[in-house]
């Protein structure tokens, strides 16, 4: 058994045996030619299941600890599949503080299918309990929140699932298996847009889902085929590329993210930090909400863009970008307020984005008294 | 220009972002042609050989790192080296270090004197050889530093004055170090040579090859001849040595201290004959290696007793690939024998001290500790009837 580090510098190596390629080779191919009736390689079409995709599916599933994955073609695709296990009348309890795009697609959801969904604050177990009732199908967490950064505790959650026998579903999109493994704390499912950390290049668009139990993997697996809006090799491979420096990739990013939330917390006209520890992701709120936009201009580093999880540093200003498709009181009232900017920390060196920060800083305050 | 630290300029190169849409990764210009709207003065490209705009990022790129005015990206190292050498002309003379990499050895004898261009093998770590080899028409020394696969020491800045002296340019191939631990121009070279394929690209996925240049008279020359042969770098490699590039220092990182704790275990153990390191307290170019770059590599070769022994860890080692190249994201290792120097050809390379029983490691990025749980085991099933033999 390798540690993570290991599976992913090594994800496709002896995939391959015919030439002995260590990189695994693309698959453009969409039809797969069968030796006779009844006999399958296995595979058959693209849509249904592709050599370059599968290493990438083996792959997560690998480091999730789960039995399979399934690539998809954005990280909305993903949630869209396990959505899919769903039906009218069900319901299902969410993370209160939750990614626009989730969100989105859950109120489309509820208004078009009447799948209900009810919004708690996952880290507080008795909410999540109270919650509950006869429909109640599955709880979907995301942990740490985007952009709250709030923790939930996924073993916990887990207990109360198994205790009333619900899925319970992770997006770890901000974690990733080499920072936490919901599967192995009780969790069924995993998702991931594999465009932010996974593939860390700000240039792939992609989802991942990882499931466990058999029936489950079954289920997942028709939706998958069925709808369709599975990866292409291309952006397979590409994902693969990425995830074999995922482990270098996030300790670089954890250790940037810690000197950066040190330095925002003595900052002068920076009112909150919130970095749960780990990870490269924090967010922080600014005095005055006249600030955020001089602020996002002075930066020269650090590009002001939607998005996470890439080697470049990226500033969002969830208000406008990300959290756009929540109604601004109920937003606001979450604590995603007009004073609150993301930061995914990139893989820069520490002290040009600290020294990037201290000038923008310096210009506001001077644009300020101006 | 804010003047930024190494790891920050491989993710924020020339390019920044897309001026037309703001986009963070560098398009990727398949284009072989573009528009031109002047009779009498075409653009900044014309066709996509003479220039590219997706080539152009990872030119400027490796030109910023490397300390040069201008970059140059080609095909494969080969078509790098090959280019560069063609600067010389008939009645030209090259001093080359002695342990050169197979491919270079090959071109260097059996191509350049076809186009009457000679050259003279040294051991490049010893100063009054490379004095003694200097003729009246010698136009090039060419180092390579640490050398392959016994990762000889060559004390860049001696070198280069000796060539100043004499009149002659000094070429560098930079490939094993990469300019974030050594950069030949700043030690007094006037060419550094990479093979891209290995740690600047780093996934074992994509061929290229780049040269850099100190002055813009040597830039004019070599690009004339980058346009004239066109062994260029297509867009596609381009862009990919360009992602590769953005995880350079990280990589690197894992892999040099990946290599440091494999060269101290094999040391210490019984069935290792010998060890190549310059990592290594031991190793005779230590303090050199160390005065012109900031760490040893992550490139090492070992010795068992002998072929048998040889034959019967290979076949028990499971982790690292057993391959040709170095440098990627998977430990690699090789038979230099059998592969990056049979070109060479059995007599100069036991001459040069490549014997049938040295492998080469190139530390990836997998856990240490399984590499040298894995080297261990393989290590533990060579039978001590081979090693005594």
């Amino acid at each position: 058994m390798y540690s993570q580090e290991t599976k992913l510098a090594q994800i496709g190596n002896r995939s391959e045996t015919a030439t002995g390629a260590v990189n695994p080779p693309i698959y453009f191919s969409t039809a797969y030619r069968h030796e006779g009736i009844g006999q399958s390689t296995g595979f058959d079409y693209i849509r249904t299941g592709n050599p370059t995709r599968k290493i990438l599916e083996r792959a997560i599933a690998d480091l999730e600890g789960g039995d399979q994955g399934f690539a998809c073609s954005s990280g909305m695709a993903a949630i869209l599949v396990v959505l899919s296990l769903f039906k009218t009348g069900d319901e299902m309890i969410v993370s209160k503080d939750l990614y626009g795009g989730t969100y989105r697609l859950f109120t489309e959801h509820e208004n078009k299918w009447g799948v209900h969904f009810k919004y708690v604050d996952t880290h507080n177990l008795a909410e999540v309990e109270a919650a509950i009732s006869e429909n109640t199908k599955a709880v979907f967490v995301e942990t740490p929140t985007n952009p709250l950064m709030e923790v939930t505790d996924i073993a916990a959650v887990a207990e109360i699932t198994k205790k009333h026998d619900l899925l319970l579903i992770v997006d770890n999109t901000f974690y990733t298996p080499v920072l936490q493994q919901p599967i192995l704390l009780g969790a069924d499912i995993v998702i991931h847009s594999a465009t932010k950390y996974l593939s860390g290049h700000n240039d792939v668009l992609s989802g991942l889902v990882v499931a466990k139990g058999e029936e489950l993997c079954q289920q997942i697996g028709y939706y998958h085929n069925a709808s369709g809006a599975v990866l292409s090799p291309f952006d397979s491979w590409l994902v693969i590329r990425g995830m074999k420096t995922l482990a270098l990739r996030m300790k670089q990013h954890e250790a940037n993210a810690k000197a950066i939330a040190e330095f925002l917390e003595g900052a002068d006209g920076i009112t909150d930090v919130l970095y749960p520890g780990h990870g490269g992701m924090l967010s922080f709120r600014v005095a005055d909400e006249s600030w955020v936009n001089p602020l996002l201009q002075s930066l020269k580093l650090i590009s002001f863009a939607e998005s996470l999880g890439g080697v470049e540093s990226l500033m969002t200003y969830p208000a406008t970008q990300t959290h756009a498709e929540i109604p601004e009181e109920i937003r606001s009232a979450r604590g995603v307020c007009n004073r609150l900017l993301r930061f995914s920390v990139g893989i820069e060196s520490a002290e040009d984005l600290i020294q990037d920060l201290t000038q923008a800083l310096v210009a506001v305050r001077e644009g300020v008294k101006a | 220009m804010t003047k930024y630290e190494q790891d920050t300029l491989l993710i924020h190169n020339g390019f920044k972002y897309d001026a037309g849409t703001g986009a963070v990764s560098v398009p990727i210009y398949n284009s072989s042609t573009f528009h031109q709207v002047d009779v009498d003065s075409f653009g900044k490209y014309d066709y996509s050989r003479s220039g590219n705009p997706t080539r152009d990022v990872l030119e400027e790129t490796i030109a910023l790192l490397e300390g040069g005015v201008k970059g140059f990206a080609f095909a494969s190292g080969m078509a790098a080296i090959s280019t560069a050498f063609l600067l010389l002309s008939q009645g030209d003379h090259v001093v080359i270090t002695e342990d050169v990499y197979g491919g270079t050895f090959r071109v260097v004898t059996e191509v350049l004197t076809r186009y009457g261009i000679s050259h003279t093998f040294v051991d490049m770590t010893d100063i009054a050889q490379v004095e003694a080899a200097i003729q009246p028409n010698t136009k090039v020394i060419y180092m390579e530093t640490p050398s392959n696969p016994l990762l000889k020491i060559t004390d860049i800045r001696a070198i280069c004055e000796i060539a100043k002296r004499a009149g002659a340019l000094t070429f560098v191939d930079n490939t094993f170090l990469t300019p974030l631990s050594q950069k030949p121009l700043e030690l007094g070279a006037d060419v550094v040579l990479h093979s891209a394929t290995k740690f600047l690209a780093g996934h074992s996925d994509v061929m290229a090859g780049l040269a850099v240049v100190k002055d813009e008279e040597l830039a004019k020359r070599l690009y004339f001849l980058q346009n004239a042969f066109g062994a260029i770098l297509s867009p596609q490699d381009s862009w990919l040595v360009l992602r590769g590039l953005k995880t350079l220092h990280v990589r690197l990182q894992h892999s040099v201290a990946a290599a440091e704790k494999i060269a101290e275990y094999l040391q210490t153990h019984p069935k290792v004959k010998r060890v190549y390191y310059p990592g290594l307290a031991d190793h005779p170019g230590r303090d050199i290696q160390f005065a012109q770059a900031t760490d040893g590599g992550a490139v090492l070769s070992f010795e068992l007793e002998n072929e048998e022994a040889l034959r019967q860890f290979l076949a028990h080692v499971k982790l690292p690939v057993f391959a040709v190249s170095l440098g990627a994201v998977e430990s690699i290792l090789s038979y230099p024998a059998k592969m990056s120097h049979a070109a060479m050809g059995q007599e100069e390379r036991e001459k040069r001290g490549i014997s049938a029983s040295l492998l080469r490691l190139s530390a990836g990025l997998e856990n240490p500790n399984d590499l040298i749980r894995d080297i261990d085991q393989a290590l533990a099933a060579v039978e001590t009837s081979a090693v005594s033999l």
